[in-house]
């Protein structure tokens, strides 16, 4: 399993600088707002949290297809389903592989992006403590999609359509445990907490469904 | 209640040309039943009075709550039908959930659509993010994302199972969204708290909902019988086709 | 009154979309239908029609 682990952290950081790409999109996305509501510094740090989230989520689903697709094209895969290993398990330590190597480095490059937004200092730690803790369920959320996309023969934008209403509420409480550190009426350790409950829970359901449609897309 | 019809039958149906059979007897009276029970809802729901509050606009109640009824029924037989696929590995739950879903879009649209026109007069918009709204729209896009998955693959089981990982996880997730935009909402806006459903029920708006919700419960059956049976024929028009390039090429 | 356009419009889409899924349900089937029936009939002529197509 740790070599599995090491292995697909490998590939994910060698292969066409995948991490790269992925924080880089993260930065466009982000950079690419102001343009949009226009340089206004105030309305820029009001909106900051959800702005940081949105590019996460958005960067998230680029890398997805690659988490089974890779292995289906070189055949190991089927390596993978014909192994004594629970395929569960297999799917979660690959999760999280590909967390490590595409999401971690998202939340590692936050700060800098909280800075361009002009959002104080807390909110920019509240920002990132959310990413931390919940682009790990937006990657078993999508493990998920990819697992289903795999059957397919072009399903990179399907699987974002497919994941992003079920990326819905961790994207709700991400933004509102941001806001709620900063504003004070609103309590930040019930939303916090929720959004812990439900990265463990798709920790849980997401490798689950992934194994399933893997079992079934390939018989 | 009529979600357990619905099991019965569908296990009952093991096989597609009993299911066909009994389709073809069901049918004119499911319709017949349906279409009755319409003349008198709408009847109904046009000769009683309006609510003093709400005025004539009372009356698109009559057509948004059964659809509204109607959108989460058919997700939940959908993920019923999925439950059937993946365990007992049924043949008629893969074809069930297939033909579901474009109803349950449809039924959605209706229910988003006439809610839409009663919170312009009501709330004086076409759409506000409140939680029932919004996670009815979620529910929406799952529908069409579900449609266009089945589009997207050529072989008709594997899609039918991979869909059904789909459902059933967007199942789980439905209570979840409701309940997160539910919260996220009245973090937002505390003060504006917008009850849908309308007034509490009177005798006067009971009758003709009821009948409206029970025909279409029975109009949403009817339609899923029929697009169930033509995607069985749909199937079989296949596998004749192949067999037919078989024979051929045999014969060439 | 102006509420009877929203009334009016909103049965008015519920009749239209119920209207089109009834109209595709049941063409869909008669596609179908007709299609298989052809089949049938396709299949059977094969066999009968072999000899005459030889013969031309």
């Amino acid at each position: 399993m740790i070599a599995l682990l090491l292995r697909d952290l490998k590939l994910s950081v060698r292969a066409g600088g995948g991490a790269l790409i992925g924080v880089l999109f993260f930065m466009t996305v982000v950079a690419v707002i102001p343009f949009g509501v226009g340089p206004d510094l105030n309305l820029l740090s009001r909106i900051g949290p959800a702005i940081v989230w949105i590019g996460a989520l958005l960067s998230a689903l680029l890398g997805l297809d690659r988490l089974f697709q890779t292995d289906r094209d070189d055949g190991s895969l089927d390596l993978l389903l014909m192994q004594e290993h629970p395929l569960v398990l297999t799917v979660f330590v690959k999760c999280v592989a590909h967390w490590l190597g595409n999401g971690l480095p998202l939340v590692i490059a936050s700060p800098l992006l909280g800075l361009f937004m002009n959002m104080s200092e807390v909110a920019i730690g509240a920002t990132m403590l959310t990413l931390l803790v919940g682009t790990p369920a937006l990657t078993f959320i999508g493990a998920v999609g990819a697992a289903v996309a795999v059957a397919l023969p072009r399903g990179g934008l399907l699987v974002s359509i497919l994941v992003l209403p079920l990326a819905i509420p961790v994207l709700i409480f991400g933004v509102s445990v941001s806001y709620a550190a900063v504003e004070d009426p609103a309590p930040f350790m019930p939303p916090f907490l929720i959004l812990l409950a439900i990265t463990m829970f798709f920790a849980v359901l997401g490798p689950l469904g992934a194994a399933l449609a893997l079992r079934s897309a390939s018989d | 209640m009529s979600d357990s019809i619905a099991i019965t039958k569908i296990s009952e149906l093991a096989n597609p040309t009993r299911f066909l059979a009994l389709a073809g007897r069901v049918l004119p009276w499911l319709a017949g039943v349906t279409a009755a029970l319409f003349m008198i809802g709408l009847y109904l729901s046009f000769t009683t009075e309006g609510d003093y509050q709400q005025g004539a606009t009372v009356r698109i109640m009559y057509i948004h709550v059964p659809a509204a009824w109607l959108s989460m029924m058919c997700y939940t037989v959908m993920a019923l039908s999925a439950i059937g696929t993946l365990v007992w590995r049924h043949p008629l739950a893969d074809v069930s959930h297939k033909a579901a879903a474009p109803l349950g879009a449809a039924f959605t649209f209706v229910a988003l659509a006439t809610g839409s026109l009663w919170g312009k007069p009501m709330w004086g918009t076409w759409w506000v993010w409140d939680a029932r709204l919004t996670s009815v729209f979620v529910l929406f896009l799952m529908y069409l994302g579900l449609i266009a998955l089945n589009r997207a693959m050529d072989d008709p089981s594997k899609a039918a199972r991979v869909s059904a990982v789909l459902i059933l996880v967007g199942f789980v997730n439905i209570p979840i969204i409701k309940f997160s935009v539910d919260w996220w909402n009245t973090l937002h806006q505390p003060a504006s708290v917008i009850r849908m459903g309308g007034p509490t029920l009177d005798k006067e708006f009971l009758w003709p909902l009821l009948i409206m919700a029970l025909a279409f419960t029975l109009l949403f059956f009817t339609l899923h019988i029929i697009a169930i049976r033509n995607e069985i024929w749909r199937r079989r028009v296949a596998a004749q086709r192949r067999l037919a390039a078989r024979l051929a090429s045999r014969e060439a | 009154m102006n509420h009877t356009f929203y009334i009016a419009m909103s049965y008015g889409i519920t009749a239209v979309t119920v209207l089109c899924l009834i109209a595709w349900t049941w063409l869909d089937g008669r596609a179908r239908r007709r299609e298989l029936a052809g089949l049938e009939a396709s299949g059977i002529r094969r066999r009968s029609a072999k000899p005459t197509e030889v013969s031309q």
